[in-house]
C-alpha cells in the first residue's frame, strides 16, 4: 500500500481517539513520504495512551503539516522523499504495525547506507518544526532531584564530576532526614500546582510514602510485571529460531494485560510502566538502568515540572542467561557499582531535563544519600563553584525554589 | 566538508591535544622517513596482530581528559611506542559482528548482524593465505562468542572455502571442556546484552575441542584450572591467544575483545570496568609479543575499536548505552600501530577510514587486498 491510497477506513483498527486524529488529517497523510509517515503513525496509533504533553505536540505537528502548502511540504520533507525503500518495506502493513515498520526501516537504512541521509533529513525537519510550532513553556520552573548511593557507607572517589561545572558543589550538607525533606518538597509542589502527570517520583527500589498526587513508578512496585516478563522472555528464547531482533519485536508488541496487569484507573501510566520494561534495555534486570530509563522517558514524554529519582542498589553482574532467568532467590547486590551507575545517571537526568522548554529557569539537585555531598544547579546558582560551609537540605532547596 | 567530517575533525583534535599533553608525543607530518630506510629496518618473517578494542568505547571514557584514568596502561606503556591516528571513521553498519567483518574485509559489509553468516567480501586472512600461499596454521582469529564463528572466511567465490583463518571461540571451548558443571566459570561465559541467548549452530573453521591438547598443548584439566583464575571472557581470549602464539605462532592473528559491550545493559560502572580491563589486556598482549621469541622484534600490533558509542548530547540516543544513532561520536574512533619500522610517539589527525586496515596489513605483509574499499595508511607501511 502507498500513502496516496490511504482512506479514513484504513484506520479502522486504531483505538478511538487515534482513529479520529488520523482520519481528521488523512488528506495530508496521503501526501507524506512513507519513510516519514511511518514515524508519524507510530506516534499516532498510541495516541489514546499518551501523556497530555505528547498529545498536544502531535496535534500541533499534524496541524502544521496540514497548514503547509504543497510546495512548502515538499521542501520540508525533501530529505525523506529521497530515501529509497525496498518493495518488501512498501508491502509491509505499515498502517497497522508502524512501530515494527520503523524497526525494519532502521535496518534498511543501515544496510543501504542511507542512515546519515535520514538523520540529516530528520534533524532538518525537527529544527523547522520547533521553529514553526512554539514550545510550551512550563507553568512554573522545573525542578529535578536525583538521589544516589543508597546502601553505600564509604566512597572515596569524587562524585558528580560531570554536574559540578554547571552549578555549585557542597561538601558539608547535613544528611539528617534529607530524603524525607526532599520527598515532602516534591509532594508540596504537586499539591500546590496540581496538574496530571506534572509531578513524578521514580524509585529504583522500594518506594517511600508520598502524596498520591505524585505520579509514582518504582522497580519494586513493578516486580510482578517484571517477573512475568522474564518468564515470557525465558520461554520465548528457548524456542528454535528465536533471536534478539525477533525477541525485541515481540516485547515491543506486549500490552499490560499480556503481563498480568489488570485494568486500572490509569491505563496511560500502566502502558508507560510496561513499556519501560518491554522497550528498555537492561531495565528488566538492573534497577539502576530501570530508574535512569524511567526518568528519561518520563521527561521526554510527560515533560514533568517536578521529578524526583532515587536510585537503589542493583543486583551484581552474572551471565546474561542467568540474569534473565526468573528466580525467587534474593539477588546479591552491588551497592558501589550502583553508585557509579547512578552518578552518571544523575548527569543524564539533568541533561534530559535541560532538553525541555524552560531550561534556563530550571533547577536541579543531586545528593549522595546519607552523606554530606550534593550539587545544586539553577539560574541563581553560580556555575563551577564549591562550598565547604555547613548547610542542610532545607537550605539547599530554599536557594532554588 | 560534511557535518560528519566536520564533527569527526573536532573529536580527533580534542583527542590529539590531550594525547600531546598527557604523553608528550609529537604531531605527525607528511614528511615521512625514507621508505628505503624503513625497509632496511624491517625484519624478515613479519607478523601482524590485530586487536579490536571492543565492543564500542567512546572518547570521554578513553582518550579525552576525563577518560584518562580508564586507560592508564595504554597511555603509559603503548602510546609512547606507537603511531596514533585520532580520526578513524567507520561509515558502515554499527553492529559488532558486521562492523568487525567490515574491518576484516576492508569493505563495508551488509550482512545481518545477528545471523550466522560469513562476510561477503574476501577477508584479510584469505588475501594473505592465497596470495602468499600460506597454510591454515598461519592465520587465526580469537573471537568472543559463537556469533563470530564465521568471521574467518568469506562466501566470495574467488576466495572462501579452505582459504580462511581458523577461528577459536574461547567461551565455546570452555563450555565444551566443562561439559556440565559451570558454576565456577559463569563469569567467563558471559555474553553481551544484545545477544544473551544467541548461540547459532557452529559451522566453519572453528576450533575443535580435541585440538586443545594437540595444538595448544593444554590438557582439559590445565585449561579449566587456569580459567578459574581469570575474571572475564576477554581475559580468557588473551589466555588462549598467548597459548596459540607459543605453540603455533601464526603470522596473522586477530583478537576481538567484547567485554565493553555490557554497556547495553545501561550500567555505567560495568562499561567502565570493561574499558579498564581491555586497556590492561592490550598492554599485556604487547608484553606477550615482546616476550615471545617468535614475535619479538618482528610483529606489528594494530589496536582499534570497531566503533564508538552514542554521544551524551544526542537526544536520539541514551548516551554510552548504545550505538544506534550513527552520530559522529559513534562513528569516529582511533587506531594505534606499533612495531618495527613504525615511528614512536607520533600522532596523526588526518581522517582514516575503517576499511583502510586490511590494505595496510596487506602492505605490511606483502599481499594485495584487491577487493577492499580502503587504501594503505602510508604513515605506517
Amino acid at each position: 500500500m502507498l500513502p496516496s491510497e490511504l482512506k479514513p477506513e484504513t484506520f479502522n483498527s486504531y483505538p478511538t481517539d487515534a482513529k479520529k486524529l488520523v482520519t481528521d488529517y488523512v488528506a495530508v497523510l496521503r501526501e507524506l513520504p512513507l519513510s516519514f509517515l511511518s514515524g508519524v503513525l507510530r506516534e499516532a496509533i498510541d495516541y489514546d495512551y499518551k501523556f497530555p504533553a505528547e498529545r498536544r505536540f502531535l496535534e500541533k505537528e499534524l496541524a502544521n503539516l496540514s497548514r503547509l502548502s504543497a510546495s512548502e511540504r515538499e521542501d520540508w520533507l525533501e530529505g525523506f522523499t529521497k530515501i529509497t525503500l525496498s518493495t518488501k518495506l512498501e508491502r509491509f502493513d505499515w498502517v497497522n504495525a508502524p512501530a515494527q515498520f520503523v524497526e525494519q526501516l532502521s535496518a534498511h537504512l543501515w544496510t543501504t547506507h542511507q542512515l546519515d541521509a535520514f538523520r540529516m533529513a530528520a534533524t532538518r525537519y525537527a529544527d523547522r518544526l520547533h521553529a514553526a510550532v512554539p514550545t510550551e513553556e512550563p507553568k512554573f520552573p522545573r525542578l529535578g532531584i536525583t538521589v544516589i548511593g543508597e546502601g553505600v557507607d564509604n566512597y572515596e572517589a569524587p562524585l558528580f564530576r560531570k554536574l559540578r561545572p554547571h552549578g555549585a558543589y557542597f561538601s558539608r550538607v547535613a544528611p539528617e532526614n534529607g530524603l524525607r525533606i526532599l520527598l515532602d518538597a516534591v509532594s508540596d509542589r504537586a499539591k500546590k500546582y496540581n496538574d496530571r502527570y506534572a509531578h513524578w517520583y521514580i524509585d529504583g527500589g522500594e518506594p517511600a510514602a508520598v502524596d498520591p498526587s505524585l505520579t509514582s513508578v518504582s522497580y519494586l512496585g513493578l516486580e510482578p510485571v517484571r517477573s512475568a516478563l522474564l518468564q515470557r522472555m525465558h520461554s520465548e528464547l528457548l524456542k528454535p529460531g528465536m533471536g534478539p531482533e525477533m525477541l525485541r519485536t515481540l516485547m515491543a508488541q506486549m500490552h499490560p494485560a499480556d503481563l498480568g496487569v489488570k485494568s486500572s484507573a490509569d491505563p496511560v501510566l500502566d502502558r508507560f510502566a510496561v513499556k519501560l520494561l518491554t522497550e528498555g534495555s537492561g531495565t528488566q534486570i538492573f534497577s539502576t538502568s530501570f530508574a535512569q530509563w524511567a526518568a528519561r522517558e518520563a521527561l521526554r514524554r510527560a515533560e514533568p515540572v517536578t521529578l524526583l529519582v532515587r536510585f537503589a542498589p542493583r543486583q551484581r553482574q552474572k551471565p546474561m542467561s542467568e540474569l534473565l532467568k526468573p528466580s525467587a532467590e534474593r539477588p546479591e547486590l552491588d551497592p558501589v557499582g550502583s553508585l557509579v551507575d547512578a552518578d552518571m545517571s544523575a548527569y543524564y537526568n539533568w541533561l534530559n531535563q535541560q532538553r525541555l522548554p524552560g531550561a534556563q529557569k530550571a533547577s536541579f539537585l543531586a545528593w549522595f544519600e546519607g552523606h554530606n555531598i550534593a550539587v545544586l544547579i539553577g539560574p541563581s546558582v553560580p556555575r563551577g563553584t564549591g562550598s565547604s560551609a555547613q548547610t542542610d537540605m532545607k537550605q539547599l532547596l530554599s536557594w532554588i525554589l | 566538508m560534511t557535518r560528519l567530517e566536520e564533527l569527526s575533525c573536532q573529536i580527533s583534535r580534542t583527542r590529539r591535544e590531550f594525547l600531546r599533553d598527557a604523553t608528550r608525543i609529537a604531531l605527525g607530518t607528511a614528511a615521512l622517513r625514507s621508505p628505503l630506510a624503513r625497509a632496511a629496518a624491517l625484519p624478515r618473517n613479519k607478523k601482524v596482530v590485530v586487536i579490536t578494542f571492543g565492543g564500542g568505547a567512546r572518547d570521554q571514557e578513553t582518550f579525552a581528559p576525563e577518560g584518562q584514568e580508564n586507560v592508564p596502561n595504554m597511555l603509559r606503556d603503548l602510546i609512547p611506542q606507537s603511531t596514533f591516528f585520532t580520526q578513524v571513521v567507520n561509515h558502515g553498519i554499527l553492529g559488532h559482528y558486521v562492523a568487525t567483518a567490515s574491518l576484516a574485509t576492508g569493505a563495508y559489509e551488509t550482512i545481518n548482524n545477528f545471523a550466522s553468516l560469513p562476510p561477503e567480501n574476501p577477508t584479510v586472512f584469505e588475501y594473505y593465505r592465497k596470495d602468499l600461499r600460506r597454510p591454515s596454521s598461519e592465520a587465526w582469529v580469537v573471537a568472543p562468542s559463537n556469533g563470530f564463528n564465521r568471521i574467518g572466511e568469506s562466501s566470495h567465490r574467488s576466495y572462501g572455502a579452505g582459504l580462511g583463518a581458523r577461528v577459536i571461540l574461547p567461551k565455546h571451548l570452555l563450555s565444551a571442556a566443562l561439559s556440565g558443571g559451570h558454576a565456577d566459570y559463569e563469569h567467563l561465559l558471559r555474553d553481551n546484552y544484545e545477544t544473551p541467548y544467541f548461540t547459532p549452530e557452529l559451522a566453519g573453521g572453528e576450533f575443535e575441542l580435541q585440538q586443545l591438547e594437540d595444538l595448544l598443548k593444554l590438557s582439559v584439566t590445565d585449561f579449566k584450572t587456569h580459567a578459574e583464575t581469570l575474571s572475564s571472557p576477554d581475559e580468557l581470549s588473551v589466555y588462549i591467544a598467548r597459548q596459540l602464539m607459543r605453540q603455533v605462532a601464526p603470522s596473522l592473528l586477530w583478537i576481538t575483545m567484547h567485554d565493553i559491550d555490557i554497556a547495553h545493559a545501561g550500567t555505567y560502572s560495568l562499561y567502565v570496568d570493561g574499558i579498564r580491563r581491555t586497556d590492561r589486556l592490550c598492554s599485556e598482549m604487547w608484553k606477550i609479543i615482546e616476550g615471545e621469541p617468535e614475535y619479538k622484534g618482528k610483529t606489528t600490533l594494530l589496536i582499534l575499536p570497531d566503533f564508538g558509542r552514542d554521544a551524551d548530547d544526542d537526544p536520539g540516543g541514551n548516551g554510552f548505552q548504545h550505538h544506534r544513532t550513527g552520530d559522529p561520536l559513534s562513528r569516529t574512533t582511533w587506531l594505534m600501530a606499533m612495531g618495527p619500522g613504525i615511528r614512536e610517539g607520533v600522532v596523526y589527525d588526518r581522517a582514516v577510514d575503517s576499511t583502510d586496515l586490511v590494505p595496510t596489513i596487506g602492505s605490511i605483509l606483502g599481499f594485495s587486498a584487491a577487493m577492499s574499499q580502503g587504501k594503505p595508511i602510508t604513515e605506517i607501511v
